[in-house]
């Protein structure tokens, strides 16, 4: 068996473990600021998904410790995540089209019939 | 020869992890491989969020206090216990399993403290009126657009999916770091770093779960107030 598997070494200082908790905690709270500051629905989703994008990329390289496994496991795990990701986002498109679908009531609607 | 002996001697250059290509035991690639298709789970329930709340009226309850105040503190909570778990973790890589239970024990603690606070959140939503399939009635008066269109009934149908199964990976992850805490001395180092791998992901997910379901869902205007 490869003795790197049985090595116990893990890379990374409870000081930068530290520093890194320091930054998810204040990038919450700008996310937090940024709820009560008016700005456009879809700028502040663009925003948030950053900034969230942010936090979980130093929560997977140093809380998980990606950053430093291997390259090929890596390789192996982020693009094809991040593709099927992307995939979802073809029923965008749709959920638009069945918002200009939507049958709008100007009055009451109208009653079951009674049989 | 085995397929695994022969492995071993192919050339470092070529495939430098030997039998172990990723250069991690089965185990902990196990993990990784369940954290992947969990993230695709949560990934396809707030892609579904997201397509509701475009092709809908989407109402936006939250007030500052109790829902982003505890939603806020439950955050701080789910970040401290990551931090928690890596201590646990590089204790445990030191040889140090007295200390490296110590810290798993401050991880639960953290969960479960995230857990009573959305129980508590949750309570007061559905003490509300909040249902699955129907909002409460002073929501559906208030978030009615001037042209009539109804706010969708399907709020409570995301909020309560999402975040549910979100407290459930909470609480499954609370027992398993028990059981792990229990039977410390016993387990190899990848093994407590395999459960601190599955701690992160809940954390990680709730990086997504918060500014999307609840950030994006605050009252600002205070419209429920007025």
């Amino acid at each position: 068996m490869s003795t790197h598997v049985e090595e116990e070494h893990f890379a990374g200082s409870n000081k930068l473990f530290t520093s890194i908790w320091v930054w998810l905690v204040l990038l919450t709270l700008v996310e937090i600021g940024l709820a009560y500051k008016p700005m456009a629905l879809h700028l502040m989703l663009t925003i948030l998904l950053g900034l969230s994008i942010i936090k979980a990329a130093l929560i997977v390289a140093y809380f998980m410790h990606l950053k430093f496994e291997r390259l090929s496991l890596i390789l192996t795990i982020v693009p094809m995540l991040v593709i099927c990701i992307c995939l979802l986002f073809v029923f965008f498109p749709d959920s638009f089209r069945s918002a200009g679908l939507r049958y709008e009531f100007k009055e009451q609607p109208p009653a079951a019939e009674e049989h | 020869m085995s397929t695994e002996a022969r492995a071993v001697h192919f050339p470092a250059a070529d495939w430098d992890g030997g039998v172990h290509p990723y250069r991690v035991g089965h185990r902990k690639l196990g993990m990784w491989l369940f954290i992947v298709s969990d993230s695709l789970t949560f990934s396809a329930l707030l892609m579904g969020y997201a397509y509701l709340r475009a092709s809908n009226v989407w109402p936006t309850p939250f007030p500052f206090y109790p829902s982003i105040v505890f939603s806020s503190v439950m955050t701080f909570c789910l970040l401290s216990s990551s931090l928690t778990m890596v201590f646990g973790v590089s204790a445990s890589s030191r040889g140090d399993k007295v200390l490296a239970r110590k810290w798993i024990l401050a991880t639960i603690f953290f969960g479960v403290a995230f857990i009573v606070l959305h129980l508590i959140e949750w309570n007061h939503l559905i003490s509300e009126g909040l249902r699955p399939f129907s909002l409460p009635a002073h929501w559906v008066s208030t978030f009615t657009t001037t042209d009539g269109k109804l706010p969708s009934p399907l709020f409570g149908a995301t909020f309560f999916t999402i975040t549910g199964l979100h407290m459930f990976h909470v609480a499954t992850g609370a027992i398993y770091l028990s059981v792990v805490a229990a039977r410390v001395k016993k387990l190899k180092h990848e093994d407590i770093e395999i459960s601190g791998l599955y701690w992160h992901f809940v954390d990680l997910v709730w990086m997504f779960v918060f500014p999307l379901i609840y950030i994006l869902s605050v009252d600002v205007g205070g419209h429920l107030a007025k």
